[in-house]
């Protein structure tokens, strides 16, 4: 089992800049003009998990990205994904 | 220390690349059949291709004492269209006695659309028919907790199909439950943005263990990294893994899963 303080001891600083990183990012979407993007809302949804205090954040995140539903789509318009699901009305 | 680079687009690297795999203790290389970047115009375009994998890229990979195993399909990218899959499904028996075919991959989907499906479908009868293990590429970013749970249904809609002799690759948080509760195996694939991270990886096998898993770079003509198996191994050791730990997860788990496949040698009796 490992002890927490290495795990801090070899990530924390990584991860501290990574959060920094995410910080300004936000401002920086925030500081452009534009209206309402679904990857932007879904990486705000993403973020509440970060915050529950409950393990499985990765996995939560994941899913706050996912096309949540379960049938094949009709027809392949694209071979791109963008990250983010756009809803059912807009793939 | 050693390790087996289970998924790795060799036709698009450099020999430089080769020579640094070897000098990082690469024994073996595996190359499922893979998306150009561009869509090939016809079928002959990927006859040339399955040539490419099946004799030129051997031989290439023998001039650095790699042994280079192979997977043949069309991808899920090109299977939209229905008339050119079936032109390609119909010469790739030809290609099968090759002595590097491992098995039919990197099949799956890739946008989840009904065309991909019934490719999917053919693949893996054709896998099935002639007993090939199968090499399924999972689906990128949002659309892939859909696509894993789609193919993972083939799969087991298939009797004759066996989880144990098929790879579920490129899985993360939100999918590998899913694969190796089936029974399937499961690949992780190290990429810098999308896909796993090396940490990220290891943390999946401190979670779910070491049966049944392995980590590949998937490198190819992307951003991707040839080294990242070897770098992820660092990475482990640094985390106070243990080398037998770490030894059965880059090295001893892709021969276990390959060597199901009569072509596949372990590299230490070649
Ligand atoms: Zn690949």
């Amino acid at each position: 089992m490992a002890d927490r303080k290495n795990i801090l001891d070899l990530y924390f600083l990584d991860a501290r800049a990574r959060l920094i990183d995410i910080a300004a990012f936000m401002d920086r979407v925030d500081r452009a003009g534009g209206g309402a993007d679904f990857r932007y809302d879904a990486f705000r949804e993403a973020l509440k998990s970060l915050g529950d205090g409950q393990p499985g954040r990765a996995e939560k995140v994941l899913l706050a990205f996912s096309d949540p539903t379960n049938e094949p789509i009709p027809e392949a318009t694209t071979k791109a994904a963008c990250g983010a699901w756009p809803g059912a009305n807009n793939g | 220390m050693r390790y087996i680079e289970p998924h790795g687009h060799m036709v698009s690297r450099t020999t430089d690349d080769y020579r640094a795999m070897t000098m990082a203790g690469c024994q073996a290389v595996c190359e499922p059949a893979f998306w150009a970047g561009f869509d090939r115009s016809s079928a002959q375009g990927f006859y040339d291709y399955f040539c490419q994998l099946t004799q030129h890229e051997p031989r290439r990979a023998s001039m650095f004492g790699l042994p280079h195993y192979t997977w043949l399909c069309i991808n899920p990218k090109e299977s939209e269209d229905l008339a050119l899959a079936d032109e390609v499904l119909a010469i790739i028996p030809e290609f099968m006695g090759s002595p590097n075919v491992l098995g039919i991959g990197e099949i799956g989907l890739n946008k989840n659309s009904r065309n991909e499906m019934t490719v999917l479908e053919k693949h893996v009868d054709l896998a099935a028919r002639n007993d090939q293990l199968i090499l399924v590429h999972t689906p990128h970013l949002e659309d892939k907790r859909k696509g894993t749970r789609l193919i993972l249904d083939v799969l087991k809609a298939d009797s004759r199909i066996r989880p144990e002799r098929c790879i579920i690759d490129h899985v993360e948080e939100h999918t590998v439950k899913m694969v190796l509760d089936d029974g399937f195996w499961a690949g992780m694939t190290l990429y810098p943005e999308t896909k796993c991270t090396a940490n990220r990886a290891i943390d999946i096998l401190e979670l779910y263990g070491d049966e049944r898993i392995w980590m590949n770079s998937a490198c190819d003509w992307g951003i991707s990294v040839p080294l990242a198996v070897p770098q992820a191994a660092q990475e482990m050791k640094r985390r106070g893994n243990d080398a037998r730990f770490i030894d059965k997860v880059v090295y001893q788990n892709p021969i276990e899963f390959m060597s199901q496949s009569p072509r596949f040698t372990r590299p230490e009796e070649l």
